[in-house]
């Protein structure tokens, strides 16, 4: 009983991160229609600039985060500008290359800068657990918890109850028609890919702390999002968010009572029944051809 | 368009084979003798291969300082494998044809390694493998492979009267989900049983898992005094902190001397007192190993360059590998492959792991060469490293 509320109380938390990956990939993957393979990447990114910060610059913990995901926008933001903006209306094959080009000088550019030993970040949370009866969890755990689902709420509303997030939706659903309306298209792409961009430099700020940072730990991230958003279906927050969940609670309940060899398999292994089951995801939008 | 990639696909071949000829050309009025070296210098074990690869580097300055062998400088010739078996085995190609290197010193992890092996084979080309502990590498029938590490039944063998006399009633075990996890967890589990210990729970990790609280709190239901842990040092900084979060009281034990416990200290904090690793070089008490002139002299020459601390118990491993090969080439008079395959198996070198010298393991007429190296546990107390 105390191990299945361990695994429980581990898989909201895990859960919590998933989530925050997968809401970043899918504006860009499910509502911009671009495979990114620099997610990861910028997961990375936002993790060395909160280690920058904080232990190179000593800046205070709470606002190297805020740093970090600044600059995570900045470098989503410029990542548009210089590689996308010139492929838009590419097909999917060659903007699909160019990104596996940016991901691994991305990766590389990190080793050359940080070198590959892994770095670790202070924080300023108490080094004791956070003791529940027979469970306990740290409390920077909690904290990324906590953001993490602040950060969920935040995006949800920008797209959904602001008019940036309307002309998001729009410029998406018909490019050609939005731009005779008067939306500015250019900027409403290099907007989305930035703020996709900053939610994965946020969980690599968020999440650096808490584990190490090293200059391969965006693949990881870049595989469990694109399995999150594939999950929920494409460019549904609500989809991305339970879709993490999800996955934590199969890889957590996996491990802890099948076969912890297979963690990583479980939540693909979900992935196809579900995809059987339900070819577009849990929460896939409608889908409007031509 | 069809015939303009045509003529830039000609292009391009015909521009690389005039480049090959020319460094082919460059390479064989060169004085000096090759020695290939893959190592995982990016990726997953980037950190761990670059200090072997500093350690090597150490050597062949030293190596050369003194004259070099048979009257020529030796040259170190590294190749990255990308911690990728597929590309491990493109390195050793790489280094065996292109450079003509007639001995190698690779590939780090068991995975790795296990890939360059039927390219040595084929190539008819030695290799000392200087870190990987799988038993497969020496027991395969690879006449080729000459190890220097131990393997994990060598350390488990080391470690069983550790089990009485750290009063061990109840083991579990945490491994990488490779050769090299694998291997050892199966080895030191049957050291546990032989030893009358009781065997928990036996879990495993994907090499590239940061988040491992699932098996955490499966081995805290299992309940044992002891944990085994078997990866490389990034995974084990990992499972120190998230042990403590989850209130793990189990001691913790490290296998596989890929566990840098300088680096732990730095980057696990407090989450890494009392736990205890198993070593194969000492650099905090040099004057403890078999031979403390080689020990204190290594450590010295890697401080002056300014290499990371924490990476003093991989870069002696490069330093042996290369002295070993030396030796062998020393003795065999030329630097051809199969001269120094057979020399190898005679060397007597003093090394900064101990004496270092080659006795037959796996099946008869194709054996692998294994070193017997010296083991040590060592333990993190008050942020620092003492002897168990």
């Amino acid at each position: 009983m105390d191990q299945l509320l361990q695994h429980t109380l581990n898989a909201l938390i895990l859960g919590g991160t998933y989530a925050l990956l997968g809401i970043g990939l899918t504006l860009i993957f499910g509502i911009m229609r671009v495979v990114n393979f620099t997610h990861g990447e910028l997961y990375a990114f936002g993790a060395y600039m909160a280690y920058m910060a904080v232990m190179l610059m000593g800046m205070n913990f709470f606002l190297a985060l805020v740093f970090a995901i600044a600059l995570g926008v900045l470098l989503g933001a410029l990542v548009e500008f210089v590689l996308l903006r010139n492929l838009r209306g590419a097909d999917i094959d060659t903007t699909m290359l160019v990104m596996i080009g940016a991901w691994i000088a991305l990766q590389n550019g990190e080793q050359l800068v940080w070198s590959g030993v892994a770095k670790s970040i202070d924080t300023p949370f108490p080094t004791t657990p956070l003791i529940l009866g027979p469970v306990s969890v740290s409390y920077n755990r909690v904290f990324v918890f906590v953001v993490a689902l602040l950060l969920i709420v935040a995006s949800y509303a920008l797209i959904n109850r602001t008019r940036l997030g309307k002309a998001m939706r729009a410029t998406f659903q018909d490019r050609d028609t939005a731009a005779l309306m008067g939306v500015n298209i250019n900027s409403i792409y290099t907007a989305t890919f930035a703020l996709g961009s900053g939610l994965a430099a946020a969980a690599g700020a968020l999440l650096g702390p808490v584990f190490v940072v090293y200059p391969t730990m965006g693949d990881m991230a870049t595989s469990k999002a694109f399995a999150i958003v594939i999950l929920g279906g494409l460019g549904s927050i609500q989809g991305a968010t339970i879709g993490g969940f999800i996955l934590a609670f199969m890889e957590e309940l996996g491990a802890g009572y099948i076969s912890s060899g297979y963690r990583d398999a479980m939540g693909f292994l979900l992935i196809m029944l579900i995809l059987i089951v339900k070819p577009t995801g849990l929460f896939a939008q409608k889908e409007r051809i031509g | 368009m069809a015939m303009r990639s045509l003529t830039l696909a000609t292009t391009t071949i015909a521009s690389a084979a005039m480049a090959a000829l020319l460094f082919a050309g460059a390479a064989s009025a060169q004085d000096t003798i090759k020695i290939g070296v893959t190592q995982p210098l990016t990726g997953a074990f980037a950190a761990s291969g670059n200090y072997v690869a500093y350690g090597a580097k150490i050597a062949e300055e030293e190596i050369n300082k003194a004259g070099g062998v048979l009257g020529k400088k030796i040259e170190l010739v590294i190749e990255d494998n990308k911690s990728n078996p597929t590309e491990s085995v493109a390195t050793a190609e790489k280094l065996i044809v292109k450079d003509k290197v007639p001995v190698l010193i690779g590939a780090w992890s068991s995975t790795l390694t296990l890939a360059v092996m039927p390219k040595l084979e084929e190539y008819k080309v030695p290799m000392v493998v200087e870190t990987s502990s799988s038993g497969k590498i020496t027991t395969s029938g690879n006449p080729y492979i000459f190890r220097i590490s131990p393997t994990s039944a060598m350390e488990a063998k080391a470690f069983t009267p550790l089990f009485k006399s750290l009063d061990i009633k109840k083991a579990d075990f945490l491994a990488t989900n490779n050769d090299f996890g694998l291997g050892a967890s199966k080895e030191f589990s049957e050291a546990a049983k032989a030893a009358g210990v009781s065997v928990g729970v036996t879990e495993t990790m994907d090499p590239k898992a940061t988040d491992f609280s699932a098996q955490l709190a499966k081995i805290k239901a299992s309940g044992g005094d002891t944990l085994f842990v078997t990866t490389a040092v990034e995974q084990i900084t990992l499972i120190l902190k998230q042990a403590k979060d989850q209130q793990l009281k189990a001691r913790i034990i490290t296998t596989g001397g890929s566990n840098s416990p300088d680096q732990l200290i730095s980057q696990a904090g407090d989450a890494a007192n009392g736990s205890m690793h198993l070593v194969f070089f000492t650099p905090w008490f040099p004057e403890a190993v078999k031979n403390p002139d080689l020990a204190k002299r290594f450590v010295d020459l890697w401080n002056e360059k300014k290499h990371p601390v924490g990476g003093l118990t991989e870069g002696f491993r490069g330093s042996d590998a290369l002295n070993v090969i030396v030796a062998a080439i020393k003795a065999a008079g030329k630097a051809e492959p199969e001269a120094i395959r057979k020399a190898l198996w005679d060397v007597k070198v003093k090394g900064i792991n101990g004496d270092i010298a080659f006795v037959k393991q796996g099946p008869a007429g194709k054996e692998s060469a294994q070193n017997e190296p010296s083991v040590y546990l060592v333990k993190i107390d008050g942020g620092k490293v003492v002897k168990q």
